[in-house]
Order: structure tokens, then sequence, then C-alpha cells
């Protein structure tokens, strides 16, 4: 069964992306969409399946398929490793990977490359199951850089778009920086501990933690000396800094949104993003040995929450609010990660897989009915025409905004109860940031409802005929994920977090319990009031008093272009390392590599060669009394040098 | 009594008259055949006379087989000659440089 | 001063001045007769030297037929001997300088050369095996038995040079008849046509 969910969407990939050579035949697109759809359906209810029947046994199934690598001592395999964690990542990837399969034979239906694009869905879905089911670092490395390559080229996907090759260039290059971060990571891991696999590592970390170990406790890295566990457990999170879009690193996500809607969902909200959470859960073991980097961890998250947050308030596109929203619940989950709540951590990744995919589809739906357009001040009023969307975003929306009993207000509030009764460092910060990020997220979230379908409509007259509803093949896998944001929260906070939690997730993750009794009411409600109060005023000033916004930028100018141009960090960025960059690159092209090398070696030796050719063929006049000429002045010669030597 | 020496300056001589003929030439092909049958006989000169002061008879025989070769290569050169004639339409060696490159 | 030093200096003096007569006289015809001329010379040298039978072939080859291809073939192309061509002749006397150094060098590579004759013990057909022949039989016995490889191969030579001076200069000349005779071998009655000509009518074709 666990082949089967690994292989379907790759022997799926294969098969579009043969189908994909051959271009605007309705037949081919049918097939390859048939073919990819059935193959991921497949998977995504077998690992529901898997995950219902082990949902009260942690058991551990581990297959090894091949040696992947054997050198010496050093022998990496390709395995399916399937624990709790792993069956979580399953579902998740399964069923929104099939959901978005679906609801892209809708959204894609004008598109020329259909193949190509499911093809590209199969092949990230395959990547990430690679990364999750692997059972050491490299088969996880491996993962990590075939999502990075799936999202590169779903990111690019109109390729004829220039926005959309920078996007996908720029989404490329930022990982490059948190990959090479995870790569060090790993090298570091084999240096010290001399393999690679997950089980042997933590081990031998634990060895090492309680000195009972002969690896060396510190490192030296660039001259300082630096804890060996430290050290590895930073660079592995630098790794998942890049790839979960935190802050320093998080720039390339909002650009990202230039990539077909379905890819949003699929990538860069539900699944890729979390593999920086699914790394630093499945290393739980091992971060529990360095406290350091977990603070460092909850204050890079709980910074990103309240960073993204504020963007996404003022921000204009759709997606790329939905996408400063994705930002910031990651930074969530990272604190979550950082103050012990692994659980809370995993749980909010898996329900937050269901809303925030929901949103993405939903937008989809509405740019799709809009005929494009994605500016949300030029829309309004949508709710009449286009009411089921409506309504499964409202559900997306709450879930959200932490809405009681959906899915979002169980898993959000276990982790800023984690925060508060948590002890570590950064952790009354990221408590209180939590908290703000909460009334930010419901507002953001609210505003982006209430100026996209209520109050009146700002859409040219001329298009307000061209809106429609999208068709059944986009809507039904939105009610799927609009029950999983309702009820996956309730259904599952036992086993996550609850009182089954530790049947549940057996020794795959560091459990740590606290006295769930000394919650001060205030706090436990303080969540899902402060959501409230920023659902109220959303209303209020965009419902209801719709001059206050206005008010407010114009009071608060410098405050409001620096959250529009999202903390300036792109531009510092440009300053910083682009720009230098460029310059350098510039002087090694024209200087270095030009005029030095090419200029002294094969231009310069081209350009000898060529002006002594010009000058021998002078000499080869074809005049037969020339050649007779130079024979006998070099008979001359000769007869003079013996002449000479024989005196 | 005539010395090897003799013979030897006078075939040199020729030789060199031989070689000269051939790159001081402006007028035709013709000409510079003759010189290489004039250079030739300059060796069979050389050939003969060293076979007379050596006492030895293989200078002949060779002397022979240059006078062959020699004739062969006159009856090549002048069906060239005659070919070139025909589609040039002259023989001037100035009008002769396609060998260059 | 014996007779035949002074035939020596006589044959190589007309041989020198007519060889540079050859090279240097405009009319090709004019050079050809002195080619003969410094040919007929060189076989009085030849005999001088007792080869009495190259100097008949030097005649007979040389004079008999290379000169006389050489007359025939400038006869027969029409040069344009008009067209004077000062212009090319600037480098002359560089030419002739080098020509004269060449000359100079030779000859005092020959007089600082000592030739002693008289130890070489390299020889292969030395004159004393053939005493009481004449130099055609001598020549004879030793070219058909030790080089009749090197005899048979010059006539092969000699073949190669004939067979493509042919192919050189053939030409398929167009518009000319020929008779074809397995054509004419080939007719039977029915390809022909009898007539019945009446005198001093003549038939249409």
């Amino acid at each position: 069964m666990y082949y089967a969910i690994v292989f379907l969407p790759l022997i799926g990939f294969f098969i579009a992306g043969l189908l994909s050579f051959s271009h605007n035949n309705s037949k081919v697109d049918k097939a390859a969409q048939i073919i990819t759809v059935s193959f991921i359906s497949l998977a995504a209810l077998m690992s529901a399946f898997a995950f219902i029947i082990h949902i009260n046994d942690h058991s551990i199934i581990h297959i090894k398929l091949f040696d992947w690598i054997a050198v010496g001592s050093f022998i990496v395999s390709w395995s399916i490793y399937v624990d709790p964690v792993t069956r979580i990542m399953l579902i998740v990837i399964c069923s929104v990977s099939a959901l978005v399969h679906i609801y892209s034979i809708g959204y894609m239906s004008h598109d020329n490359s259909k193949p190509r694009f499911m093809a590209y869905l199969s092949l990230f879905t395959f990547a990430m199951l690679a990364l999750v089911t692997a059972d050491n670092f490299l088969q996880l490395f491996f993962g990590w850089e075939g999502v990075g390559l799936a999202s590169y080229l779903l990111i690019g996907f109109w390729y004829k778009k220039s926005t959309a090759n920078a996007a996908s260039i720029k989404a490329f290059v930022v990982n490059r920086v948190g990959d090479f971060g995870l790569a060090l990571g790993i090298f570091a891991i084999f240096y010290l501990f001399g393999t690679l696999d997950y089980q042997e590592v933590f081990y031998k970390a634990e060895a090492l933690a309680a000195g009972t170990s002969n690896i060396s406790s510190s490192i030296f890295f660039f001259g300082y000396e630096i804890g060996s566990l430290n050290l590895i457990c930073f660079l592995l999170f630098i790794g998942a800094m890049g790839k979960s879009a935190q802050i320093f690193l998080h720039t390339w996500l909002p650009d990202a949104m230039e990539g077909p809607t379905p890819v949003s969902a699929l990538i860069h909200a539900a699944t890729m993003v979390t593999a920086g959470v699914f790394l630093i859960v499945r290393c739980s073991p091992m971060y529990d040995l360095a406290p350091d980097i977990l603070s460092l961890i909850t204050f890079v998250g709980a910074t990103t929450a309240i960073f993204a947050a504020s963007i996404g308030l003022v921000q204009n596109d759709i997606k790329r609010i939905i996408a400063y929203s994705t930002c910031s619940q990651l930074g969530y989950m990272f604190f979550a990660v950082g103050v012990g709540a692994y659980g809370a951590a995993m749980f909010h990744l898996f329900t937050h897989a269901f809303f925030k995919a929901l949103l993405f589809l939903g937008a989809g739906s509405v740019i799709h009915a809009v005929n494009d357009e994605q500016d949300i001040r030029k829309m309004g009023g949508l709710s009449s025409y286009i009411p089921f969307t409506h309504m499964l975003m409202l559900i997306g929306t709450i879930s959200l905004m932490g809405f009681p009993f959906t899915a979002g207000y169980y898993s959000k509030d276990a982790i800023i109860e984690s925060a508060y009764l948590a002890s570590s460092g950064f952790s009354s910060y990221a408590f209180i940031i939590g908290l703000l990020g909460v009334l930010m997220t419901s507002f953001y979230s609210w505003r982006l409802m209430f100026l996209t379908f209520n109050g009146t409509s700002r859409i040219e007259e001329k298009d307000i005929s061209r809106i429609h509803e999208s068709p059944n093949v986009m809507l039904i896998p939105l009610i799927i994920l609009a029950i999983g944001a309702l009820f996956s929260g309730y259904f599952f906070k036992d086993y996550f977090i609850g009182s089954n939690s530790e049947l549940f997730w057996g020794n795959s993750i560091a459990l740590h319990h606290h006295d769930e009794h000394h919650i001060p009411f205030l706090i436990y409600y303080a969540p899902m009031l402060l959501g409230f109060l920023g659902l109220f005023l959303a209303w209020y000033m965009y419902l209801k008093n719709k001059s206050i916004p206005g008010k407010i930028v114009k009071l608060n100018g410098p405050l409001y272009q620096f959250l529009l141009n999202k903390w300036y960090f792109d531009e510092l960025y440009e300053f910083i390392f682009v720009r230098p960059a460029k310059a350098i690159g510039h002087f090694l092209w024209k200087v270095f590599d030009g005029r030095i090398i090419d200029g002294f070696g094969p231009d310069g030796i081209a350009k000898v060669v060529l002006d002594l050719s010009i000058r021998a063929k002078r000499i080869q006049s074809g005049y037969i009394y020339h050649y007779a000429f130079a024979i006998l002045i070099g008979v001359s010669l000769f007869i003079t040098y013996f002449i000479y030597r024989n005196l | 009594m005539i010395q090897l020496e003799q013979f030897l300056i006078l075939s040199s001589l020729i030789f060199s008259i031989g070689v000269i003929g051939i790159f001081l030439n402006r007028k035709n092909v013709i000409i510079i055949l003759m010189s290489i049958e004039l250079i030739l006989l300059a060796v069979n000169i050389n050939l003969v006379s060293f076979s007379y002061f050596l006492g030895d008879l293989t200078g002949q025989i060779f002397a022979l087989f240059v006078l062959t070769v020699a004739a062969a290569e006159a009856a090549i050169g002048l069906a060239i000659l005659v070919v070139y004639n025909r589609n040039a339409g002259n023989i001037e060696i100035e009008n002769i440089n396609s060998l260059k490159g | 001063m014996t007779a035949t030093l002074l035939s020596f200096y006589l044959f190589s003096t007309v041989i020198l001045l007519s060889s540079l007569m050859v090279i240097s006289s405009k009319n090709p015809v004019h050079s050809v007769l002195f080619l003969i001329l410094t040919f007929f010379n060189t076989a009085g040298l030849f005999v001088i030297l007792h080869a009495e039978f190259l100097a008949m072939i030097l005649i007979i080859v040389y004079v008999g037929a290379v000169a006389v291809l050489f007359l025939f073939v400038v006869m027969m192309l029409d040069f344009n001997f008009s067209k004077s061509k000062e212009n090319v002749l600037h480098y002359m006397p560089f030419g002739l300088f080098i020509g004269a150094v060449f000359i100079c060098e030779l000859i005092i590579v020959l007089i600082n050369t000592k030739l002693d004759l008289a130890n070489i013990q390299i020889l292969t057909n030395p004159f004393s095996n053939f005493s009481e022949m004449t130099n055609t039989q001598a020549l004879g016995s030793v070219l058909y038995t030790d080089y009749i490889l090197y005899f048979q191969l010059s006539g092969v030579i000699l073949l190669v040079a004939m067979i493509g001076s042919i192919v050189l200069t053939l030409r398929d000349r167009p518009g000319v008849r020929r008779q074809v005779i397995s054509n004419q071998l080939e007719r039977d009655a029915s390809s022909t046509e009898l007539k019945d000509v009446e005198s001093g009518m003549g038939v249409d074709i």
C-alpha cells in the first residue's frame, strides 16, 4: 500500500509527461487528467485509510527499497519510513494534492498545456512524498530539492509571462540560501555521527548530550567553537526557514503567487512550505537537546507571524493577502515548535492545510469568476453573483480566524496556550505576538472578505455580465476542503494534542505535557475574543464607515507605506545582495572573463593565429618561381651553415 | 689531366643556371621545363664523371635511369602544358597562380 | 695541354653559354635550339668520359625525342611574345645575387672538399670486370642482370607517362563522325530500306 502511495504519483508524472509532448489535443489532455487524477486520488484514499487504521497505535512501518549510495561505511538506502508524523503528512499531501488535481481540470480548462501542468503537479506530489517517507537525511534532501524544482517549474508555468519567470527564479534562488544551510547541516551530521539515518543520529545525539559518547560536543565553525548539536540544529533550521518562508527568507513566497492558483494552494499553502515544520518536528528529539536553537526558532517564528500579518493588513492583491497569511501561519507553527509543542505544530499544519487550501482555491474561483482580476479594490458585492464560492470562502475565513469549533480554533488555541505555558526563551514574547497575530489575522481575513464579496460592486459595468459561478469540478474539491476546515479540528484534537496524544504519537516526536488547568479564564478565551474584535473592526471600517481606512492611512502615511512595501525587504535585499552581486557578476563577465581570460586566452590566441595566417598567406603566392626561389634560399642557407661549421 | 673537380664545377654551374632559370623566368612554363632538363643534365654529368673517376659502372646505369625519368617527366609536363593552354588560353607564368592560398 | 683537356674546355664553354641562352632568350624556339646544342656538347663530354653508350642515348633520346617534343609543343602552341613585362623584373638583381651566392658556395664546397678517390672501397661494378667489353656490352651485362627490376620499373614509368600524356590530352570532340563497328554489325535486314534509284534522280534521305 505504501509503495502505491509513493509511486503512483511518479507513474502519473511519467505518463502525463509523455503525453505533454502532444499539443492541443483534447483527447490527450483528457487522458492525462484522468490518469493523474485517478492515481493521486487512489493514493489519497490509501493514505487516509492508513491514517485511520493506525490512529490508535503508533506503529512504525519501515520498508527498505534498495541501497541508494553505498561507499565504504557510508550507506544510504532508499526507503519508506512511515510513523505517525509521516502519516499526517501523507494524508495532507495526498488529499490536498488530489483535490487540487481535480480543481485544476476546471481551473486550467483554457490552458494549452494541461498534460504538462498535471505532470508537474504529480512530480511535485512524488517529491513531497519522497521527502516525508525518508528514513535518512539524504533522501529527505532529495525530496527537498525535488519539491523545490517542482515549485520552480510551476511558478514559472506561464513561462511567457516575464513576471512569472522572475518569480520562479527568485523562489529558486532564495530557496538555495536555505538549502545551503540544510546541506551544511547534513554534512555536519555526517561529519559528527558518521551516519545519516534518523534513528541512529537521534540515538547518538542523545548519547552526545548525556556525555556518554566519544563524539566531540563542540565543533569549530568559521573559527568559532560552537556546540555540535546547536550547530546542526541551527543549520537545519536555516534550511527550514528557506523552505517555509520565514522572515529574512520569506521574500519568494508572495512573488510565487505568479503561478497558477492551484499551485499556490498545493505548494505554497498546504504542503511544500510546511516541509520546514516537518523537518524540525521530525528532528524533534535532537532539537529538544538544543534549547538555545529552540529559543531562536520561537523568536523567528513569532516575528514572522506578526511581520507577515502586518503586511497582510494593507495588501490589495487577493492572492498576496492569503500568501502573507500563509507566511504568518507558518510563523505560528514555528513558534509552536520552538516552545516544544510539536504536536500542536503538527495539528496546526494539518488544519491549516485544509483551510488555507480552501481559501486559495476559493480565491482561484473568485479570480476565475471575474476574469483574472486579482485586485480586491476592483471587486466588491460578489456574494450575489457567486454565492457558493462566497459561502465556501466564508468557511475558510472563520476557520482561519479561529471561530469556535472550527479547525483553526483548536489548533491555534493550542499553540497560543503552549506558548503561554512554556518556560523556554522568548515564549512570553511568542504568546503576546500570537494574540496580536490573531487580531490581525482576523482583521485582514475579514477585510478581504468584505472588500471582495460585500458592499457595492466596484467592477466595471461591461465586466459584470461575465461574472459566473465556477463549474462543479472546481466546487466539489472546495466542498471537501470546507468539510475538513470545519471538522478536522474537532475530530482529531484528542489525537494530536489531547488525551490520546501519547497513543497517537508514540516515540515519533518529543512530547511535553503541561497541566492544562492552570490556564486563566481570560487567556483561554482571549484568542477567540480577539478574533471577534478583528471581525468587528473590519466590519466597522470596511462596511459601516468606509472613510476610516482612508483617515488612518492619512494619519499614518509612513507606516502605511512601510507596510504596503512589505517592510522594504525586497528593496533592502536589492540593495544589499542583488546589486552588488550584479555588479560583481558584470565585472567578472565583462572585465575579468571578457577582457582578461578571453582577451589573453581563446580570443587572443585566435587573433594572433589569424594575424600570422594572414601574413603567412602572402608567402603562398601561387607562383612557381616564388617557391623555387624559396627552395634556393633554403639550400643556400644550409650550405652556408655547413661551410661555417667546417671552417 | 682533367680532374674530377672540373666536371663537378661544370655540373654545379649548369645546375645553378637551371635553378636560376626556374625562378627568374617570366615568359612561359616551357622554359621552366627546359630548366628542369638542364638540372637533370647536370646530375647526369655528375653521375657519369664519378663513374669514370671511380672506375665503377654503376654511375652510368643511374644516369640511364635518370634519363628515362627525365623523358617521362618531359612528356607528362608537356601534356599538362597543352591541356592547360587549352583551358586557360595561355601559359604565361604570371597567370598561373591557382595554387594561391 | 692535351687534346682531351682542350676538348673538355671547348665543350664545357659551349654548354655553359648555350644553357645561359636557354634561360635568357626571348623566343622559346631559340631556347629549344640552344637546349639541343647543350645536349650535343654534353654528349661530347660523355665521350671524353668513355661513356659512349650514354652519349649516343643522350643524342637519340634527348635530341631526337625530348627536344623535338619541346620544339613541337612550342610551335604548336601559339604564344604571344609581343608582351614585354618589364615591371615584373624589378627584383631580378636580388634573384641573380642569390643565384651567384649559391654558385659560389657550391664551388667553395667543392674546392674545400678533399676527395680521396683511390681509397674508396664500395665499388660494385668496377671497370676491371669489363676490361675486354665495349661500353655498351658492359652496361647491358649489368643492366639486364643486377638492375633488371629497376630497368623494368623504368619501363613502367615510361608506360605511365605515355598513358598519362594520352589521357591528359585526349578530348571528346563533338560533331566528329566515327565508325562504330558494333553498330554496323548489329544491323539486320529490317532496319534497312532498299530503294530503286533511277539514274540521274537521286533520293531523299
